[in-house]
């Protein structure tokens, strides 16, 4: 902890010492909002859940978490404060557990800030709130997930526009596995089991997420993301120590 | 401990094909300032990562304070204070904000990090800007930012890579003021394009090239292998010339001369033929009896500068600072008219 903690709290202040925390902030706010009641039509719909809030979490962090994971390392390594940091004494894991945390803490932040939806829908009507607790508690987790990719694909460059668009694609990869049209391409591909394919597609977070949006927190779920963001996490600090070795 | 604090065995570092450091052995002691010198891409930035830690070396073995920097990082590391090439910083904190962290993360706490802190921007005279972005600071700011970062644990060992880059002529002075403070206590590395540093605050010069160390030395001895040690510069007025270029053929004891027109006048540059015998006292002893219009005269200490470039644009370079003959290679081509009796 005695580790961990400087780093935490140094990228916690550097979310809210620049603008960065408050344009991501607005913006998610004012996307999950326009999402919910304009193309989900949740007001209209007239029940007493927030299904259509939820429903377009996945889609909206594939490209907000990016924008913040981006920066994690590819800055630091652009304007040479990773030789700083990589020369104090502070061990890998702890420097990436730190940056990990504190931009996870940060999107916690931003999606609580959301609870006036959670008001105004027991202001209208009585909703099922435990399930609105384990939607709040899947959409943080997979917020984490997402993160730990963004992470782990900033380390492998100085350019943040590259970063971006690397976690894009893996965090749409790992958002779609799931889904009718990755299964069916992937039972194209001659030799491929019933069981690789079942396997890829339990990959999704988009599956994992929609059962916990079920009201059920499962510990597989649970599993799932976490191993999801320990292995990211593992990944970005080999690429570290890997970077080191020239 | 023993006093020395820095100990390097064999260190190499490649990139793929290119190598950047080649075999590389030294030590520091306690007390000493080793000024590193050598051409842009010598390696002189790169073994400093490796003594720091960023890097991983190919081979060798590197040893602060007692502790193997591979497989005791974190302890060789808290014994280096290291301020990277081009000083970085986080830009958008205050160097209050900034040298608080790296308080925090070299577990310097409370009132202990406050003394710290207060200690390292006395000595760097931050006071003024403590509560400005570091960003919007000047360069000369941002670097001294980034040495009281270095400073700030009071490490046993101090690697600085171009301490003086970007500071103004007062600046340059302190921070140099600063680091011969410091240096009883510690063993210093700095690395420098600026000959006259080297001079002013190293007890011990190291020129690098091409990965390996072509020469170590106290910086006076390595300024006496320079054929501009014990050289006598004299300016003489325009009618005297002839005349004054004829005797100074005759004298045994010059062995070539240089010639520069300047306004009005002509600028000799006298070479020794023995560089640990006073030119000055024959040229002296010679001008007694004679009426010139001399406007100018005096000793050549050397030119670190003149060493550094012979040393590192020769092919052979370890050799070519024995063999005096070697010497006027790769330098007269720079240096105005030459010419010599031999």
């Amino acid at each position: 902890m005695n580790y961990f903690l400087p780093i935490l709290r140094r990228e916690l202040l550097g979310y809210f010492i620049t603008p960065l925390a408050y344009v991501f902030i607005v913006i998610f706010l004012f996307a999950t909002g326009l999402i919910t009641f304009q193309l989900a039509g949740w007001f209209e719909a007239g029940s007493a859940d927030l299904q259509a809030f939820f429903l377009f979490h996945p889609w909206l962090y594939l490209f907000l978490i990016p924008a913040v994971s981006m920066r994690l390392w590819a800055e630091e390594r652009k304007t040479g404060t990773l030789e700083l940091l990589l020369t104090l004494p502070i061990p890998t894991w702890a420097s990436v557990l730190g940056k990990f945390m504190a931009a996870w803490l940060f999107t916690g932040i931003a999606l609580a800030l959301t609870f006036p939806i959670w008001i105004t829908v027991n202001y209208l009507g009585n909703p099922d709130n435990g399930v609105i607790i384990a939607s709040y508690v899947g959409s943080f987790l997979m917020a984490g997930g997402y993160l730990a990719i963004g992470s782990s694909l900033s380390a492998l460059t100085s350019n943040q526009v590259i970063a971006f668009v690397l976690s894009v694609v893996v965090c749409f990869l790992f958002t779609v596995a799931g889904l009718p049209i990755i299964a069916d391409t992937a039972a194209l591909i001659p030799f491929m089991s019933t069981a690789v394919v079942s396997t890829i597609a339990s990959f999704s977070f988009l599956g994992h997420f929609e059962s916990i949006m079920d009201g059920v927190i499962d510990l597989r779920d649970l599993i799932f993301f976490g191993s999801v963001i320990g292995l990211w996490l593992m990944i970005n600090v080999i690429v570290i120590e890997l970077k080191r070795n020239g | 401990m023993s006093d020395c604090f820095i100990k390097i065995d064999g260190l190499v570092k490649r990139f793929g094909p290119f190598t950047a450091v080649d075999g590389l052995s030294f030590s520091v002691n306690k007390g000493e300032v080793l000024g590193f010198l050598g051409p842009n891409g010598a390696g002189k930035s790169t073994t400093m990562k490796m003594i720091t830690g960023f890097l991983a070396p190919t081979a060798g073995r590197i040893e602060v304070c007692g502790h193997n920097v591979e497989t005791e990082r974190l302890k060789a590391q808290s014994a280096i204070g290291y301020l990277p090439e081009g000083a970085p910083t986080y830009g958008d904190m205050t160097p209050r904000q900034f040298l608080n962290f790296i308080a925090d993360t070299r577990g310097i706490r409370g009132a202990a990090a406050r003394a710290a802190i207060d200690d390292a921007v006395a000595k760097t005279e931050l006071q003024a800007v403590m509560d400005q972005q570091i960003e919007t600071l000047s360069k000369g700011f941002t670097r001294r930012v980034g040495i009281a970062q270095a400073i700030l644990h009071n490490p046993p060992v101090l690697i600085m890579d171009e301490p003086t880059d970007g500071l103004d002529p007062n600046q340059k002075f302190a921070v140099r003021n600063l680091i011969k403070e410091m240096a009883s206590e510690k063993a210093i590395v700095i690395s420098t394009h600026i000959l006259e540093e080297v001079d002013a605050v190293c007890s011990r010069a190291m020129i690098i090239d091409r990965g390996r160390v072509v020469a170590d030395g106290k910086p006076d001895e390595m300024i006496s292998q320079s054929r501009y040690h014990n050289a006598v510069t004299i300016v003489v007025g325009e009618t005297d010339v002839a005349a004054a270029r004829t005797e100074f053929e005759a004298v045994n004891s010059i062995a070539g001369l240089q010639e520069e027109k300047i306004d009005g006048a002509c600028k000799f540059t006298l070479f020794p033929a023995d560089r640990d015998k006073l030119l000055i006292e024959d040229v002296s002893a010679l001008l007694v009896n004679l009426s010139w219009d001399v406007r100018a005269l005096y000793a050549e200490a050397g030119r670190l500068e003149q060493v550094f470039r012979q040393i590192t644009t020769a092919d052979t370079a370890v050799e070519a600072i024995d063999e005096p003959e070697d010497e006027a290679r790769g330098d007269d081509a720079n240096q105005g008219v030459g010419a010599s009796f031999e």
